[in-house]
């Protein structure tokens, strides 16, 4: 019997939203400036289009009170597939951290599917094989030490905001 | 946010279903198989529980998939279950998380602990 050895992480949320609303929350930097990590993710919606989250005057504060320069572009990538509103397919780079910047373009899909009820599965699967720093990150094993809690975090947060309309911190 | 089952929150469909899951040990000890490794067949799962029949080993995994806690993707011939802890973030973020403000903090924190461990 051969086993399998993945890299790849796989997350899903069920949220009681359109699939829509849900593409435009991962989509419009309005929305995605609103939960998670924060920030404004400025996508160009077809394949080859750049990607680029820029982060708000909040977290850029908060990272020179730590004595440490925010870069004006936290993650890049570029976009690899689109059927909006079900499919987003992006290379993503992390580089608030120089390793973890040096790791490369990881992989990520979305995939959004309506089940019939007023609510839809979101599927993130992040394939990041070679990037074991990225992949630590995103997991949220980090989380004690104020890295925040990864996508399953970001997935919680989001469902939050879509279904009651606040954040778990209350940011709305 | 309350809707015709009883007065319940909604939420607690969705929640219901994950802790009826988690209270089987067989279901807890595939669960620590994938956070051991992710992304394995039925066939290595099965391998793991000898004395389960693969139906039986199938029955807990669609348990488990039904409440959330695993998703399976194709990859090629071979369909992978993934542990997902997403359902479990969110039973974290609902009695846990409630005072922790730390979001736009949290990548500078974790730059600055990489570089200085001490």
């Amino acid at each position: 019997m051969t086993a399998t050895l993945t890299t790849t992480q796989v997350y899903r949320v069920y949220i009681k939203a359109s699939a829509e609303k849900i593409w435009q929350a991962l989509t419009d930097p309005e929305w995605t400036d609103k939960y998670g990590y924060t920030g404004f993710a400025h996508y160009d919606l077809q394949p080859g289009g750049a990607f680029k989250v820029v982060p708000n005057e909040e977290f850029k504060a908060a990272a020179s009170q730590g004595g440490y320069v925010c870069p004006d572009v936290v993650v890049d990538g570029e976009v690899v597939e689109v059927d909006q509103p079900h499919r987003l397919v992006v290379k993503w780079r992390m580089l608030m951290d120089p390793e973890i910047a040096g790791e490369g373009f990881t992989r990520i899909t979305y995939d959004i599917k309506d089940l019939g009820d007023g609510s839809c599965s979101l599927t993130l699967t992040h394939e990041l094989e070679g990037a074991p720093k990225t992949a630590a990150l995103v997991s949220g094993v980090n989380e004690a030490e104020g890295a925040g809690g990864g996508w399953a975090w970001v997935l919680s947060d989001l469902k939050s905001l879509l279904e009651t309309g606040s954040t778990l911190a209350g940011r709305s | 946010m309350t809707d015709a089952n009883g007065g319940r929150p909604r939420d607690d469909d969705e929640l219901h279903g994950v802790f009826r899951a988690l209270a089987d040990p067989t279901r807890r000890f595939l669960l620590d198989l994938l956070f051991a490794r992710d992304g394995r067949t039925l066939t290595e799962l099965e391998s793991e529980l000898p004395e389960m029949t693969r139906f039986g080993v199938m029955k807990h995994l669609r348990v488990l998939e039904e409440a959330g806690l695993v998703v399976t993707q194709r990859q090629g011939r071979e369909k992978l279950h993934f542990l997902n802890p997403v359902p479990i973030r969110l039973i974290h973020d609902r009695w846990i998380d409630k005072y922790t403000e730390r979001r736009v903090s949290a990548l500078v924190d974790l730059k600055k602990q990489l570089e200085d461990p001490s």
